[in-house]
């Protein structure tokens, strides 16, 4: 089998957020690099962002800073948060942000002609730097265009399939160039996978086609630790109806701007599940609720803003006990307000339903209910340098754990891809600095070559589309968002049998961009993902964040609130599953998280 | 009033070696698009259909075809706009060399692109170097902030005259780069000049105000007249009046009037 060679320093997998920074990065610093994406330049899911992008700029409220992001950031993340990502996090994603504006990034302005910022779930000041709600839009166009002019080679519509090591280090990728089906292999010093998260691996969710854990699956193949696998974010907010549009994302914008919560008695339900870590701050009336909407600095916020977890939380108990729309969801309204402002601030969001489900949101309410969205787990890395546990392999955004812990908070995601981006950049340039390009080994190279051929060579077997399909329905049954023993055994039995039959999968066609091929090499990849959630969930015998178990409703104070969940290949092969002890709070960042702690006693799989 | 059994998808199957459009039946689902059909073709009937997404909510731009004849995001165009007794037809965009089925190769767009010269920030009061951001009135942005929705869905290229029967794209960067370049210049705080290329290697004379473009964005931006036609009055500024002809004339090193 042929296969073309390419060498560079910094090989950067993923062109979203965190992969376009990390190449600036990398090439303003002197390296050779590449960039690998499974879409066309600027449509991967960063695009897709809405409501904004959390950095402590002060420019609505002096009260914030970098302490009080910090702090809301491990609140949200129930304190299971790598303590010193969250702090490199706050405190370098203001100047990640202005810098985006000097290259051209054009954000919403204050009345003093600053960059604006809203209100979001868990953000204790207004400190979402946005456009309408398309700033994910924004920051990729921004970053492609950084990026195009300053010398990275764009490999696009090429997709990774296995990465390489020698003598433990990282010294190389296969891909495939998905229009001709003809693979290159590339050699270099140092990778960076920026490849995002494991959405399709659910069958109702936000994420696109492009969200089956490669990075996942390639790093742990390689040797590195998944960490935090079983935290998994549901947003509360998503189209139910019609069938086609179920799971699109509501942004949290919606509530941010002031878009009210109602189950189908006409019930504001959001005031009965105030948990008592956030009751200090938590508004209790509706009065009180919308006079924090006018900007009464005295008055504390609606309850709908509070954090992800908690909200969908409440969403599913009101629909489980009956409560709940004809489709199943609940109700969110914006409609009480001005619908030139509801237009002006939430623009995609009234597209969207007036062309995909025929409502118009300035005049009625909209019908919503739970996604999977966004996945709090991956590889994990060092926090500084952003390397996970195999040398020369890197991680940033959505495929990297830590920064988020147990829960993410909106608008966190943009920022931890410029700043973790960035940091991960920086790093693989100083590796591949230090370090000397080795060379793949050839057996390995062509195993990998026959095992991507393998279902294109297949007469009959699997649809992968329906052994996909399969998967989601598991995962969405088993391991959704109200977890329970017995269901997450059969689930591993029966991702075990997934797994077998994914390797019959047959791609009737030829190599020229097949959808069927490289689904059926897209569903392995999948695989170790779901894998890894159903184990990590099973192992962490509590409720915490977005990790919803209904056999241990507690989150539990002593063993689980001090360990991760790590997952690695076994010695025989198989997936281990093991926890390790966080990593030591400092006492300074033990002064700005406390008094907060002895509220996390959360009952809310009642 | 839903509609309801089958549906007749049109679908162009083939590469630039040769193809033929073939039918499948696909069952109707209340609010479906065109692209949940070819979806549905895709994963049971045949699964070597190429076709491009990635958001399915008018977001990402990937998902361009010809629908009916008419440049549209599969993702956006319901299956209930159309009459339910026809066959939906679905072609790949004209302009681009088809790669396979319902994919193109648009890479053309984005070499152009890079032949756009960056944001180059002017100067900056102290304030705004201090604080590191820049100054500007939300009013003053309005309209820069109407050509960044662009979602590079290429429609308006495929669209254009221009690209599409001539096929002068070396003579023209087509209504995407137009708005591109109509947002550096518009910029508050740029102090490149972009007019030289924006006349020349972008050719915005080739443009004749068809306002075709215009008509098939999904953004919905006002591509010709917000766009296009105040470029196409800087360059007559530029290199047209009298004033600044003579200017240009005595301007040192300058031997010839342009
Ligand atoms: C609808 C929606 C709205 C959101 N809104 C917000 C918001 O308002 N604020 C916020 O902070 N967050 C938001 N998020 C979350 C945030 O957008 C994502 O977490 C973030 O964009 C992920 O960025 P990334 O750079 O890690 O990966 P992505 O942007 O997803 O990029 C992944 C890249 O990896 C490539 N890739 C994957 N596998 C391979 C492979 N095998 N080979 C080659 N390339 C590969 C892909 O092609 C792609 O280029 C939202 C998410 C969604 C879905
Ligand atoms: S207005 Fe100009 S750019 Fe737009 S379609 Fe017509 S000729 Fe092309
Ligand atoms: S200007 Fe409109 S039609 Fe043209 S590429 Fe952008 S969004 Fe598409
Ligand atoms: S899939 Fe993104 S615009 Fe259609």
């Amino acid at each position: 089998m042929q296969y073309r060679i390419e060498a560079f320093d910094v090989v950067v997998v993923g062109a979203g957020g965190a992969g376009l920074r990390a190449a600036i990065e990398a090439s303003a610093r002197g390296k050779r690099t590449a960039i690998i994406c499974k879409s066309l330049l600027g449509k991967a899911h960063t695009v897709m962002a809405e409501g904004g992008v959390a950095a402590a700029l002060r420019n609505v409220d002096e009260r914030d800073n970098w302490q009080v992001h910090f702090r809301d950031t491990m609140r949200g993340g129930k304190f299971l948060n790598n303590w010193r990502m969250a702090q490199l996090h706050a405190q370098e994603a203001p100047e990640r942000v202005r810098e985006l504006e000097r290259w051209g990034a054009v954000f919403d302005r204050t009345k003093d002609g600053w960059i604006n910022q809203r209100n979001f779930g868990g953000h204790a000041y207004p400190r979402l730097a946005h456009v309408g709600d398309r700033t994910g839009l924004e920051i990729i166009r921004t970053l492609q265009d950084k990026g195009v002019h300053g010398g990275i080679a764009v490999f696009m519509e090429h997709t990774v399939v296995k990465l390489f090591k020698s003598e433990g280090r990282i010294c190389g990728a296969l891909c495939y160039e998905r229009e001709t089906g003809r693979f290159l292999l590339f050699k270099c010093k140092a990778i960076v996978l920026a490849t995002g998260g494991v959405g399709r691996c659910y069958k109702v969710t936000s994420n696109s086609w492009e969200y089956t854990g490669d990075g996942q699956a390639l790093g742990y193949e390689a040797g590195a630790d998944l960490m935090d696998m079983e935290f998994t974010q549901f947003h509360p907010t998503a189209m139910v109806w019609p069938p086609s549009v179920k799971g699109i994302l509501v942004t949290e914008g919606v509530r941010g701007e002031g878009g009210i919560l109602r189950n189908s008695k006409g019930e504001r339900f959001m005031f009965k599940y105030i948990s008592p870590l956030f009751a200090k701050e938590t508004a209790d009336t509706e009065e009180e609720a919308k006079r924090w909407l006018e900007g009464d600095k005295a008055a504390r916020r609606p309850p709908e803003l509070l954090t992800r977890d908690e909200v969908a939380r409440a969403i599913r108990n009101e629909v489980k006990q009956g409560r709940g729309t004809k489709h199943g969801g609940v109700f969110l309204d914006i409609s009480w307000r001005d619908p030139a402002f509801v237009k002006a601030k939430l623009p995609s969001m009234y597209h969207q339903f007036k062309e995909l489900a025929g409502v118009d949101i300035t005049k009625e309410p909209m019908e919503v209910g739970p996604t999977m969205h966004y996945h709090m787990g991956g590889l994990r890395v060092d926090a500084e340098s952003a390397m996970t546990t195999v040398p020369g392999l890197f991680a940033a955004g959505e495929v990297a754990a830590g920064l988020h812990g147990a829960n993410r908070l909106g608008g966190n995601s943009l920022s931890d891809l410029l700043v973790f981006g960035k940091r991960a950049g920086e790093f693989a340039a100083t590796w591949a600095e230090r370090h000397e390009a080795r060379e793949p080994d050839a057996a390995e190279v062509g195993a990998a070559l026959q095992g991507a051929m393998a279902p294109l060579e297949r007469e009959q077997g699997e649809n992968p589309f329906a052994l996909q399909a399969e998967l989601q329905q598991v995962m969405q049954d088993l391991v959704g968002m109200i977890r329970e023993r017995g269901e997450l055994g059969q689930a591993v039995e029966r991702i075990q049998e997934l797994k077998k039959r994914a390797q019959q999968c047959a791609a009737p066609g030829n190599r020229m961009y097949n959808a069927g091929w490289h689904t059926a090499l897209d569903i392995q990849h999948l695989l170790v993902s779901a894998e890894a959630i159903t184990r990590s969930a099973l192992l962490r015998e509590e409720s915490r964040g977005a990790h919803t178990r209904d056999d241990f409703p507690q989150t539990d104070k002593e063993k689980w609130s001090k360990v991760n969940v790590l997952c690695r290949p076994g010695a025989d092969g198989a997936m281990s599953v093991t926890t390790e002890p966080l990593p030591a709070w400092p006492d300074d960042a033990r002064k700005l998280i406390e008094g907060t702690l002895e509220a996390v006693t959360t009952k809310e799989a009642a | 009033m839903a509609q309801r059994g089958n549906v007749t998808m049109r679908l162009w199957r083939g590469t630039a070696a040769g193809g033929q459009f073939v039918d499948y039946q696909v069952a109707r689902e209340e609010g479906m698009v065109v692209l949940d059909a070819v979806h549905a073709v895709q994963a049971q009937q045949a699964n070597d259909l190429s076709v491009r997404w990635n958001c399915k909510a008018g977001k990402c731009g990937s998902c361009s075809a010809e629908v009916n004849g008419y440049p549209r995001l599969m993702c956006m165009t319901r299956l209930d706009l159309f009459d339910p007794g026809e066959p939906i037809t679905v072609a790949p965009l004209k302009t681009f060399p088809l790669v396979k089925d319902l994919v193109t190769n648009v890479r053309w767009n984005f070499e152009s692109a890079k032949r756009i010269p960056p944001l180059k920030p002017g100067p900056l009061t102290a304030e705004e170097q201090r604080k590191g951001e820049f100054q500007m009135m939300q009013q003053d942005v309005d309209r820069i902030q109407e050509f960044r929705k662009c979602i590079e869905c290429f429609l308006c290229q495929d669209t254009c005259h221009v690209l599409r029967d001539a096929q002068d794209t070396d003579k023209f960067f087509g209504p995407r780069q137009m708005i591109r370049l109509a947002n550096l210049e518009m910029h508050p705080k740029d102090s490149a000049d972009r007019i030289p290329m924006i006349k020349k290697e972008a050719g915005v004379g080739m443009c004749n105000i068809t306002k075709c473009c215009t008509e098939v964005c999904p953004e919905h931006i006002r591509i010709t007249d917000n766009g296009i036609i105040p470029l196409k009055e800087r360059v007559v500024d530029r290199y047209y009046d009298p004033v600044t002809m003579l200017l240009n004339a005595l301007r040192p090193g300058n031997t010839k009037l342009r």
